[in-house]
């Protein structure tokens, strides 16, 4: 199953994605981030709760090593611009929070854990234009599953992950599930 | 949730936390240059004042438009029509427009309770009589947790704040959902008024009541001041005026009386000089315009939360 080898079945379903290779594809991105964006200049980093945050916060950080700047970072909730509200009852919103330094003219990238069917993806570029005018816009995703509705494509993808549409990819981080590793299971996943 | 909003007892504490946190992320969408979602487009809300009121009608009516709903503000001020019978063609009215939420404001009690029996959409209490106003309860709710519990953030509730209710309880729907609300969300209540001001059954109510007001005040982190209703005083409550706000008033030299960082509010509207002097209302200490500012995010938390997702299956009516 691609380049890291055999995965590894588990009581959740099957590890393709385990800490070490979790944070090489972050090094891997945010390089790519410094490459495209020459430097990181005038960088935004806008995180998709939930778990498009803590990734947000760790590319920031390991562009702040690499190249010595603090990148702004924050989240950008996408609920209210959803176009699938009305299939569930209303859900608990997630947090908007914008660096002091805004959006206008920035560079933002968009951190998200898995690219799907692109509708959240289209929700936050919905969400961007309500709060400023970027320069330009790019995501970034740990995991491409495929599958696509809308005409959306990432710009950094930490792993391509063939899917069928009905398994469930499952990205599970430290500072919100207490250990690093992304999981492939049949319909349901880990209860 | 519920599908109605109708008591402030139709909330669990989640429910009401929930509604909180809402209204605490969508509190940043004022200091956006476009303050407005998308969430509600293509629904619509009527506004159905029966009664006066200037802050409640315009905040909800900000709250809808902020989340895109169309509103259609139906004032029946003056209606000559037996009260029962009124309400009821008004409400075959609202289904023909397909309103999705109807916002109720009326002076009997238990009007917005019937409403909730005749039309399809959601019904919002915004005042009936001097039942229950549960969103200036929510709102208030809001208000102490923002500025006493600031650090604490989502998820949490009111444990262990002290308030006291001032006043005019008896006529006071806001008291009434104020009550039942705080005490769900751990807050101890304490009800401060002169015997008649005080409804019958309230040892039944889940608060404390006291006749003295000054060996209340300085125990409470929240002093919420009630307007004496003149306008539903049928009998004589006290002996003047003056001499209710000798006993009842919050002037400066009682707000001295308060530990430093109790805060002072007031649902509006205000008779400065009666149960507020106009200088306690004009302090740093009081939390009256913030109340006003926090009443638009909070409704659009409420607007959000029963509108915002599917439609609620329909009840058989």
């Amino acid at each position: 199953m691609g380049a890291y080898g055999r995965p590894v079945a588990g009581r959740d379903g099957l590890a393709v994605l385990d800490a070490d290779e979790i944070r090489r594809a972050l090094t891997r991105i945010a390089h790519e981030i410094l490459e495209r964006t020459h430097g990181g200049d005038e960088l935004v980093l806008l995180g998709i709760p939930t778990r498009g945050v803590p990734l947000a916060r760790r590319l920031a950080a390991r562009i702040g090593e690499f190249e010595g700047l603090e990148v702004p970072c924050g989240s950008l909730d996408v609920t209210m611009h959803r176009d699938d509200l009305r299939l569930r009852p209303a859900r608990a919103l997630g947090r908007t929070d914008l660096p002091r330094s805004g959006v206008d003219g920035k560079t933002v990238v968009l951190v998200d854990d898995v690219l799907y069917s692109g509708r959240t993806v289209r929700a936050a570029l919905d969400a961007l234009t309500d709060l400023g005018r970027p320069r330009a816009v790019q995501l970034a995703v740990l995991v491409d599953r495929g599958h696509r509705e809308l005409p959306i494509r990432a710009d950094y993808v930490g792993k391509n992950l063939p899917t069928s549409q009905r398994e469930v990819v499952h990205v599970l981080l430290a500072e919100v599930d207490a250990r690093d590793t992304v999981m492939i299971s049949d319909e349901g996943g880990p209860s | 949730m519920k599908r109605h909003l109708i008591s402030a007892a139709d909330l669990s504490r989640g429910d009401a936390l929930l509604i909180l946190d809402t209204a605490e992320e969508l509190a940043s969408l004022a200091d956006r240059p476009i303050k407005k979602l998308p969430t509600l487009r293509g629904r619509t809300v009527v506004n159905l004042f029966f009664e006066d009121s200037t802050r409640t009608r315009i905040s909800f009516e900000a709250a809808a438009k902020r989340l895109s709903a169309d509103v259609i503000n139906f004032s029946a001020k003056g209606s000559s029509v037996a009260k029962g019978e009124s309400l009821k063609d008004t409400a075959l009215t609202l289904e023909a427009m397909g309103a999705d939420a109807v916002v109720i404001r009326h002076s009997a009690s238990g009007a917005a309770h019937r409403l909730a029996g005749w039309v399809r959409g959601s019904v919002v209490n915004a005042g009936d009589g001097t039942h229950e106003h549960p969103t200036q309860a929510l709102l208030d709710a809001f208000t102490i947790r923002r500025r006493l519990r600031a650090t604490a953030g989502r998820g949490s509730g009111l444990d262990g704040i002290r308030v006291t209710i001032v006043g005019d309880v008896l006529h006071s729907r806001v008291a009434r959902s104020n009550v039942l609300l705080l005490s769900i969300l751990g807050a101890e209540v304490t009800l401060a008024a002169p015997p008649t001001l005080l409804p019958l059954a309230v040892d039944t109510w889940p608060c404390a009541v006291s006749y003295d007001l000054d060996t209340e005040l300085p125990k409470s982190d929240v002093v919420m001041m009630l307007r004496v209703q003149q306008e539903r005083m049928t009998a004589a409550y006290f002996p003047s005026v003056r001499e209710y706000s000798r006993r009842y008033g919050l002037d400066a030299a009682r707000m001295a009386r308060l530990p430093d960082h109790a805060i002072v509010m007031h649902p509006g509207p205000m008779n400065r000089g009666v149960e507020i002097a106009a200088e306690v209302a004009d302090s740093a200490r009081s939390m009256i315009v913030e109340q006003v500012a926090n009443g638009v995010t909070t409704r659009m938390a409420v607007l959000y939360l029963l509108l915002g997702g599917t439609e609620f299956p329909a009840v058989a009516s």
